[in-house]
């Protein structure tokens, strides 16, 4: 049976319309029903204020679900203070590789308040359509306002994909949108592709810890959504003065959008070091021998413009605060160079950290593993080779901007 | 104050290592711990319990023995614990396991906070914790570090790439509490006499709990796992020799040449 609308209880109110993913239920007659696109995915379920949607029995038989209606990638761009994030160009330039192999189009959502210009910059990374969603309420991120309207969004025009980056923004809105929509949601992706035989989205992306990669796909509902690591994919060449199609979107909230508020912010002061976005990485281990040591690796990671990272060795020692550790339980990092000083390259630590560009370590023991991963390996003592490392990068001028 | 915490039982995914002759993944000898950035959830409700009293309700999904998991929080401090344990559940994704958490919830009664990890070490995901608060439409705050509560509101800390907000939200709600949040603390004797001899596990089936069968386990997970594989190990690079001078020297060419200073 399925998802059943109960004619008699229903009074007119169109609420389930407005959740339904599917387009699936028509107004007969000033009564809600349902037309052959339901899925049952429930998503209306919730909407009736009156109990005229029930689920009887089992989930219909079905010879395939009906998703052609699904069309368009669509990224959800992200801007913090007005100022576009540099993860939404580089969806945009996976989203066109995905649209292309579709052959539909590259849209883009964004939200805010006095945003409107940035459109200009989706349009000139590849976006063919911006639906432009602005109200005072948008100005800066709240769960509650951006899941209604892209909701909202989604719900009216049915795209077959949907990515964000995997942000705390990204990370926070996603799933509440995937779970209102009830649809698959697939998080921090490193590889997207589609497949060539269903078409469906390969969403690739690492789990247990780092130790394995997974491929995820979604193969009954749409859209697929996925958040997408950010620094992976690549920003595609921007087209100064190409423009696309501008879609205003209203927005109209209701009191439980509004269930949050923002009483205090605080940006610069880095209470936790930003390691997932750095570019370049010196990490200290066991081997550094103590607290004092980090300053070298200070010293090294300002001349090459960098961060400070630590083993959990190092930091379970005390030597440095949690927030600098790379590895299974502390951050994974992807920057161009990483370089290891005193790490012995524990499976953990790696998993944190070997999809770096370009590893270099430096550990006075041959055999320690962190070598057979590095780009190049150094044995040698850190004490000789940081210091003399320094010293080469001060005399090339190094660290005149850091 | 009642709060509810869902912890999950993992494999200690520092410890796993990957076979060098098959390339899988070498599960036995691996210990089942609670998740970590579930027990900085527990502590954070614990130290919400000290302040201001009420009771913490564990509540987990997973085969049988995950009642240990819920026995350690209990000997930390937790007051009741569910787990809810059922063939039918298993094989679910994130939506099909928010859903039976959030009918478990609902079986459990009213609540002012329910707190959660941000993400487990095995699946890596983040999403149960939001998933859950949309099921049970209540607001969410995630990467929460710090939390307060003034009068029907929570006022929680949330972490940014580049610095932090003060959310109000207005309970009952939902938080993801990060590591850096606070250091959990250890089980106490009394603690783990009154987890192993007192405290009874309630085990539920999904019939005790009301799930739809549809929307649970397998049937209910819209993603699908298709492939997983170890990722392929790095080509194998060069040694560098000679002095520290000479090391630095190629190092540093190695970097110019690669646009890194």
């Amino acid at each position: 049976m399925g998802v059943v609308i109960i004619a008699d209880k229903c009074t007119g109110c169109k609420l389930c319309l407005a959740s339904c993913p599917y387009a699936a239920i028509d107004m007969v007659a000033d009564v809600a029903t349902l037309n052959n696109k339901c899925t049952d995915c429930s998503a209306c379920l919730d909407s009736c204020k009156v109990g005229a949607i029930i689920f009887e029995g089992t989930r219909r038989e079905r010879e395939g679900v009906d998703l052609s209606q699904f069309r368009d990638v669509w990224v959800v761009a992200e801007q913090r203070e007005a100022n576009l994030m540099r993860v939404s160009r580089e969806l945009l330039g996976k989203g066109r590789d995905l649209a292309s192999t579709r052959g539909y189009r590259l849209c883009s959502v964004l939200m805010g308040t006095g945003v409107r210009h940035l459109a200009d910059e989706l349009f000139e990374h590849g976006a063919d359509v911006v639906y432009l969603a602005e109200a005072e309420e948008l100005s800066r991120y709240r769960t509650g306002p951006y899941s209604r309207v892209l909701s909202e969004l989604i719900i009216e025009h049915r795209p077959e994909i949907v990515i964000f980056g995997a942000t705390t923004i990204g990370r926070d809105l996603a799933p509440r949108v995937a779970n209102r929509i009830q649809t698959g949601l697939t998080a921090d992706c490193t590889k997207l592709e589609i497949d060539k035989e269903s078409g469906a989205l390969l969403q690739t992306r690492p789990a247990f810890g780092g130790n394995i990669m997974a491929t995820i796909l979604c193969p009954r509902s749409r859209p697929q959504m996925a958040t997408v690591r950010p620094g992976v994919m690549t920003v595609p060449e921007r087209e100064a003065g190409r423009r696309g199609e501008l879609i205003e979107k209203e927005v109209k909230l209701r009191r439980a959008d509004l269930s949050t508020e923002i009483v205090k912010i605080v940006k610069g002061e880095r209470r936790h070091v930003n390691l997932e976005e750095a570019r370049v990485i010196i990490a200290g281990g066991r081997g550094l021998g103590g607290p004092q040591k980090f300053a070298l690796i200070e010293e090294l990671a300002a001349l090459l413009g960098g961060e400070v990272g630590a083993s959990r060795a190092a930091v379970d020692s005390g030597w440095i605060d949690s927030s600098h550790q790379v590895g299974q339980t502390g951050k994974t990092v992807r920057p161009k160079l990483y370089i290891a000083c005193g790490i012995s390259g524990a499976i953990q630590h790696l998993a944190g950290m070997q999809s770096a560009e370009l590893i270099v370590s430096i550990n006075k023991d041959p055999d320690a593993p962190i070598h057979r991963i590095a780009d190049f390996a150094v044995a040698g003592d850190l004490n000789k080779i940081v210091p003399a490392l320094i010293e080469e990068l001060k005399s090339k001028g190094a660290g005149a901007t850091a | 104050m009642r709060i509810i915490v869902p912890i999950k039982q993992v494999p200690n995914t520092n410890d796993v290592k990957i076979d060098p002759k098959t390339g899988t993944l070498i599960r036995e000898g691996v210990d089942s711990i609670v998740n970590p950035e579930d027990l900085n959830a527990i502590e954070t409700a614990l130290e919400l319990k000290d302040r201001l009293g009420g009771e913490v309700i564990a509540l987990s999904m997973g085969p049988p023995q995950a009642a240990d998991a819920l026995k350690e929080v209990v000997a930390m401090g937790a007051d009741e614990a569910y787990l809810l344990t059922d063939r039918a559940l298993a094989g679910a994704d994130t939506l099909a396991t928010a859903y039976s958490l959030s009918r478990a919830i609902m079986k459990i009664g009213d609540f002012d906070l329910i707190i959660c990890g941000r993400q487990a070490i095995d699946g890596d995901t983040a999403q149960v914790g939001p998933q859950l608060a949309e099921f049970l439409k209540v607001p969410q705050v995630t990467y929460v570090c710090k939390v307060e509560v003034e009068e029907d509101s929570v006022l929680a800390e949330r972490h940014l790439e580049d610095g932090f907000e003060t959310v109000k939200a207005k309970m009952p709600a939902l938080l993801t509490v990060m590591r850096e949040a606070n250091r959990p603390r250890y089980p106490s004797m009394s603690g783990i006499r009154r987890a192993c001899r007192e405290k009874q596990v309630h085990k539920w089936l999904a019939a005790d709990f009301d799930a739809e069968p549809w929307r649970i386990g397998f049937d209910g997970s819209p993603t699908w796992v298709k492939t997983t594989f170890t990722p392929p190990p790095k080509a194998p690079g060069k040694t560098v020799q000679g002095t520290p001078r000479d090391v630095a020297r190629d190092l540093v060419k190695t970097f110019t040449e690669k646009n890194l200073l």
